[in-house]
């Protein structure tokens, strides 16, 4: 790529976002309002490339979109037949309706970024939509980006972003910051798809790649951005801190040849402190903002227990379990109770762990998580230390047939060796 | 990926210890920081007192030397930094070209060490 091309996709991936939410304050369409953000990227890379990057590139494709929205609503072609609400509108005050844009995009305030976020996150949308269009929306991600981050074929994933914009302008979805109770259930709609996208770039589901980096930071720019924007939601900032704990350990979490290095056994020294400062920070103010007892103020609490520790045998793991306890008694999940078990297996020793987990096996039932790797892994860690060496073997085997992630097999493996050597010696 | 910002304001090398940046200059500034905050690629940022208010540690033989500010054979002097996560060095250098910077000021843009993915 050109010198110039590679700026201007700098330049695309800063201004996009504010450049959509406020072209789709007055076309209510965020397809629309993408469409014409996209036709003044074009114009761009036609002139910028013999003319020179403009002084302020930031304006210059704002008044290049403007102008664009502007002939298209002088046209009336492209949108009246796109939208019916812009039609009837434009019917009876064209004129009014460009004046609004001309103004609109002048200032672009946090209220349209805000409202872009809510309408690409709706609950109408499938979870797969949402983060496809969140990403290339607000995350300012190239359709080709995404779709090798997730390792779909990239016409997947362009069918998935058009088929969400279609769901949104069909459904007539408004393009608005919801409030009440409605806020609290969008609220946590956008924290979910900006947590599932950190956690598709933290631990790759499939694939050699234990982390795709790049995807937990945009998530993690993504919760900086909502934190800003959303300052009074104490879940906001406790998902952040979530965030920040985990990330701060990617540097420990794999050994010389690639291999994943589970937390017990981690280099703290390779933590990276000043992200875990600005963890504690954001949990802090989770806390301040009273949703101490909320679920991502509690997984960060937990998360925080673990950064606070020198060593893995410093942890304080009674508080680990009473948060667990905490967490399960408002999300009975089966994942929380298999990670409560660790923390009981630590505080009340292994046989104590066992049982937990069988708590944890039962809430699964016949569940997709039935199938989760970790259960076999846990039960096979635990039962090794408890010297329950054939059976311990049996559940690890379980388990890396269970996982697709080739490091985690890797990992598994080494536990196998492991108890082979223990049985050897035994 | 991780990049600093470094901000050389002209003359900063001779400024008095308790030299302060003007109310409007200030303003510009905060208004800056806070557009990186909200685009969410802030991750740290300060400004640092003068040379004059420093020191320097200087070591020979392995015996340390402690030299007060300022220093008279100092050109060009940091005035404070940037730490902001970008996805390339292009997004990182556009993002600080829009540093509300005087005339003659230089910005140093350098990016951290990582461990390779």
């Amino acid at each position: 790529m050109s010198d110039v091309a590679k700026t201007i996709e700098a330049v695309w991936k800063i201004e996009s976002t504010r450049l959509i939410a406020a072209i789709a304050r007055v076309t209510r369409d965020i397809g629309i309002a993408e469409e014409l953000a996209q036709d003044a990227l074009v114009t761009a890379l036609e002139l910028w490339p013999r003319e020179g990057i403009p002084e302020n590139p930031g304006a210059w494709l704002m008044t290049a979109a403007k102008r664009r929205a502007i002939d298209s609503l002088r046209r009336g072609r492209m949108l009246l037949q796109k939208h019916e609400e812009i039609a009837r509108e434009l019917e009876f005050q064209q004129q009014q309706l460009a004046d609004a844009l001309e103004h609109s995009l002048d200032q672009v305030i946090d209220d349209d970024i805000l409202r872009l976020i809510f309408t690409a996150c709706h609950p109408i949308l499938p979870m797969e939509g949402r983060i496809a269009l969140t990403l290339r929306l607000i995350g300012g991600l190239a359709t080709t980006e995404i779709a090798r981050a997730f390792l779909v074929p990239e016409k997947t994933l362009g069918q998935r972003i058009s088929r969400a914009k279609k769901t949104l302008s069909e459904a007539h979805v408004p393009f608005e910051t919801p409030s009440g109770d409605e806020l609290r259930r969008r609220v946590e709609s956008v924290l979910l798809v900006v947590y599932l996208i950190f956690n598709e770039g933290y631990t790759a589901t499939s694939g050699d790649e234990w982390m795709r980096s790049t995807l937990a930071d945009d998530a993690l720019r993504l919760g900086r951005m909502l934190a800003q924007l959303l300052p009074g939601e104490s879940e906001v900032h406790a998902l952040l801190a979530l965030m920040e704990l985990q990330a701060s350990r990617s540097a420990a979490r794999r050994g010389k040849n690639g291999e994943a290095v589970l937390l017990p056994d981690q280099d703290r020294s390779l933590w990276d402190y000043a992200q875990i400062q600005r963890g504690m920070t954001a949990l802090e103010q989770a806390q301040r903002l009273g949703g101490g007892a909320k679920p991502y103020a509690l997984q960060a609490a937990i998360a925080a227990c673990h950064m606070r520790a020198r060593t893995a045998e410093e942890t304080d793991w009674d508080r680990v379990v009473l948060l667990y306890d905490a967490l399960l008694q408002i999300n009975p999940s089966p994942i929380v109770a298999l990670n409560r078990a660790v923390a009981v297996g630590m505080v009340q020793g292994p046989a104590a762990g066992l049982d937990a987990l069988d708590a944890a096996a039962t809430l699964a039932g016949d569940s997709a998580l039935a199938g989760y790797h970790l259960f076999p892994s846990v039960r096979g860690d635990l039962l090794m230390k408890m010297g329950r060496l054939s059976e311990a073997r049996e559940e690890i085997q379980r388990a890396i047939a269970m996982t697709k992630n080739l490091r985690e097999q890797e990992l598994l493996a080494n536990k196998l060796k492991q108890i082979e050597k223990a049985a050897l010696s035994a | 990926m991780r990049f600093m910002m470094i901000l050389i304001p002209e003359g900063y090398e001779s400024a008095a210890p308790d030299a302060v940046p003007s109310a409007e200059a200030a303003a510009k500034m905060m208004e800056y920081n806070m557009s990186l905050q909200k685009a969410g690629v802030l991750l740290a940022c300060d400004g640092l007192l003068p040379p004059s208010a420093g020191a320097r540690i200087s070591y020979s033989d392995g015996k340390a030397t402690v030299m007060d500010g300022p220093f008279a054979e100092a050109k060009e002097v940091i005035g404070g930094y940037w730490i902001i996560q970008a996805r390339s060095r292009e997004e990182a250098i556009e993002w600080f070209k829009r540093a509300p910077i005087a005339n003659n000021d230089i910005i140093e843009v350098r990016q951290f060490f990582e461990m390779p993915d």
